[in-house]
């Protein structure tokens, strides 16, 4: 899940216009960019939508950190064709979220001056070549969870981009888990760093689902709005039913003494992640908050020569065109 | 034609997998870090065909030593001496100008180079460049535009390319000068004539660079000894201990 606790805007409107918005939604119809939506719909989703984009641009930096020591050419090629693929959709959720009349630049601002966040997860470091299969197999796996039902969402753009990035997140998914299978497999080193990154990454993809959110009246509106579909405690369930046994089929210890199959409720029973935790790391205090704003900030700083040069050289070429005619 | 040494073309496929090895590591390190989103986008693009060209290259070279070593092998396990790339690719990145400038000099000779490799009258090497010079088209099209763009861009675009231009422009010649290996490439139709390939490739670095505003430094000097292994710059070893860490680190794992 690559947006969190996205904070839903009440809305006052016209009770009449705002009842026929709510009747489209129900009847299952997609809202375009052009048609009538509440202020608070538009904002929510310029939100989330942004933090979204937000998530998997900054997403980059952990396995991009992995790319130049990749142990073979194939994985090299892999983890390049996965990071390409976060980037691009980066970009579709920008355009979508572009649609509701923010620019690209505007909510890269907003990022980089922390108005805007990201998804906590991507401040965990990346630590051993293990990290890499566990960000395929949990990370993505926990993304996918949230994704698959927002293809859904009542928000055309939001719906289609959503449709395009869940076709590529399971191919992640498997490459993270062919890795894993493949250290699992291995020698008695590579095993023990696959245990390690599972020890680490599974309480942060926990968190990935947010807080439980059964007494927040945001939720609920945006559950209203098809712009959530499910709760978060009901996609961390159906991650953890999902995750338990691929770990038992590599060999793995998921680090939760608690963790017990319940057969009344038909999944586990397992322990809640240390939620101090999680709201240090939205806050900022994460392992890498630090350098993951950094890089993006430095990127964006390095690179204002190039994108200035090129839009200077766009208008001297249009001006020289507007001159022959 | 006459029969070619199996040693002389095990040393030629390096050259053409170490090329593409080291440039495509070095674009590889732009990953989350490019400018605009779009240009991430095509870094790792280009990266990915260069590693894919790489896979191919050094498969065939490993195929043609025949002592059992295959691509990742030839990859990760030879040392700086044993390497065959030109100094032009493993130079660092610097800005993001002196990264397109660097690519752009290296995709016009690449270019130029797998569209004569597609007629070699060795099948398996035609067959790779015939895959290659269609990822390659694609390449300089786009450096060399980019190159365009930033030099013609504002003055301070224009005098970081300049910068990157005086920089590696000695690193050039390097990859039109032929040794015994080329020598018998090509007298064996395997690869061209290398001095044959830099009427081409000078039309066209010559459009780019006049489009761009850019002058080409005066004097002939070029810095040799990569594609020998002779002499390569201290950035290559760096650039290795990275690339080849794990496979040093825990010998016999497979990954």
């Amino acid at each position: 899940m690559y947006a969190q606790m996205v904070k839903s805007e009440a809305t006052q409107e016209d009770p009449e216009r705002l009842a026929a918005f709510q009747a489209r939604i129900d009847a299952g119809e997609k809202i375009e960019p052009k048609d009538w939506m509440p202020a608070g719909y538009r904002k929510t989703l310029i939100r989330q939508i942004g933090q979204h984009a937000h998530s998997e641009i900054v997403g980059q930096l952990p396995e991009g950190n992995w790319i130049t020591r990749a142990p073979t050419l194939e994985r090299k090629a892999i983890l390049l064709a996965k990071v390409q693929d976060e980037a691009g959709h980066g970009l579709y959720l920008y355009c979508a979220a572009e649609t509701l009349g923010v620019t690209r630049d505007e909510m890269t601002e907003m990022l980089l001056d922390g108005r805007m966040k990201y998804s906590s997860i991507f401040n965990y470091p990346t630590l051993t070549w293990a990290d890499m299969g566990a960000v395929g197999w949990l990370v993505d796996g926990a993304a996918i969870m949230n994704q698959v039902p927002l293809q859904r969402t009542s928000f055309g753009p939001y719906s289609r981009a959503m449709i395009r990035v869940c076709k590529e997140e399971s191919f992640h998914q498997r490459q993270g888990y062919d890795i894993m299978m493949k250290m699992c497999a291995g020698t008695p080193e590579q095993k023990a760093m696959a245990q390690n990154a599972l020890n680490r990454f599974w309480y942060p993809s926990l968190m990935m689902f947010g807080p439980s959110d059964k007494d927040s009246v945001h939720s609920a509106q945006s559950m209203a709005w098809k712009i959530k579909m499910n709760t978060n405690d009901e996609l961390r369930q159906k991650f953890v039913d999902q995750t338990v046994p691929q770990a038992e089929y590599l060999g793995l210890t998921v680090p939760d003494e608690t963790l017990k199959w319940n057969d009344e409720k038909g999944g586990y029973d397992f322990a809640e992640p240390d939620w101090d935790e999680f709201f240090e790391v939205i806050q900022g205090n994460g392992p890498c908050n630090t350098e993951r704003l950094a890089a993006r900030n430095k990127a964006w700083d390095d690179g204002k020569w190039v994108r200035d040069g090129l839009l200077a050289h766009a208008e001297k070429k249009a001006a020289r065109r507007v001159a022959a005619e | 034609m006459t029969q070619v040494d199996q040693g002389q073309l095990f040393e030629f496929l390096c050259r053409m997998g170490d090329n593409t090895l080291v440039l495509g590591h070095r674009v590889s390190e732009w990953c989350g870090h490019a400018p605009v989103l779009e240009e991430d986008i095509a870094l790792a693009n280009t990266a990915l065909d260069l590693i894919g060209q790489t896979q191919m290259w050094l498969g065939l070279a490993a195929e043609v030593e025949g002592k059992g070593r295959s691509a990742d092998d030839l990859a990760m396990r030879r040392d700086v001496w044993d390497f065959r790339n030109v100094l032009l690719v493993e130079q660092p990145n610097g800005d993001f100008g002196q990264t397109m400038m660097r690519q752009f000099l290296f995709d016009a000779w690449h270019l130029e180079m797998l569209k004569a490799l597609t007629g070699s009258s060795n099948e398996q090497v035609a067959a790779i460049a015939a895959k290659a010079v269609k990822e390659v088209m694609y390449h300089v099209e786009r450096s060399g535009d980019t190159v365009i763009g930033l030099g013609d861009g504002t003055s301070e675009s224009h005098k970081r390319m300049q910068k990157a231009l005086d920089l590696l422009w000695p690193y050039v010649g390097e990859m039109f000068v032929a040794d015994a290996v080329d020598a018998a490439m090509a007298e064996a139709g395997v690869a061209p004539d290398l001095a044959e390939l830099r009427t081409a490739c000078d039309a066209r670095v010559g459009a780019v660079l006049a489009e761009a505003t850019l002058a080409i430094p005066e004097g002939g000097f070029a810095h040799k000894g990569g594609k020998t292994g002779v002499q390569h710059s201290e950035h290559l070893g760096h650039l290795l201990t990275q690339m080849q860490w794990l496979q040093r680190a825990y010998p016999g794992a497979t990954w």
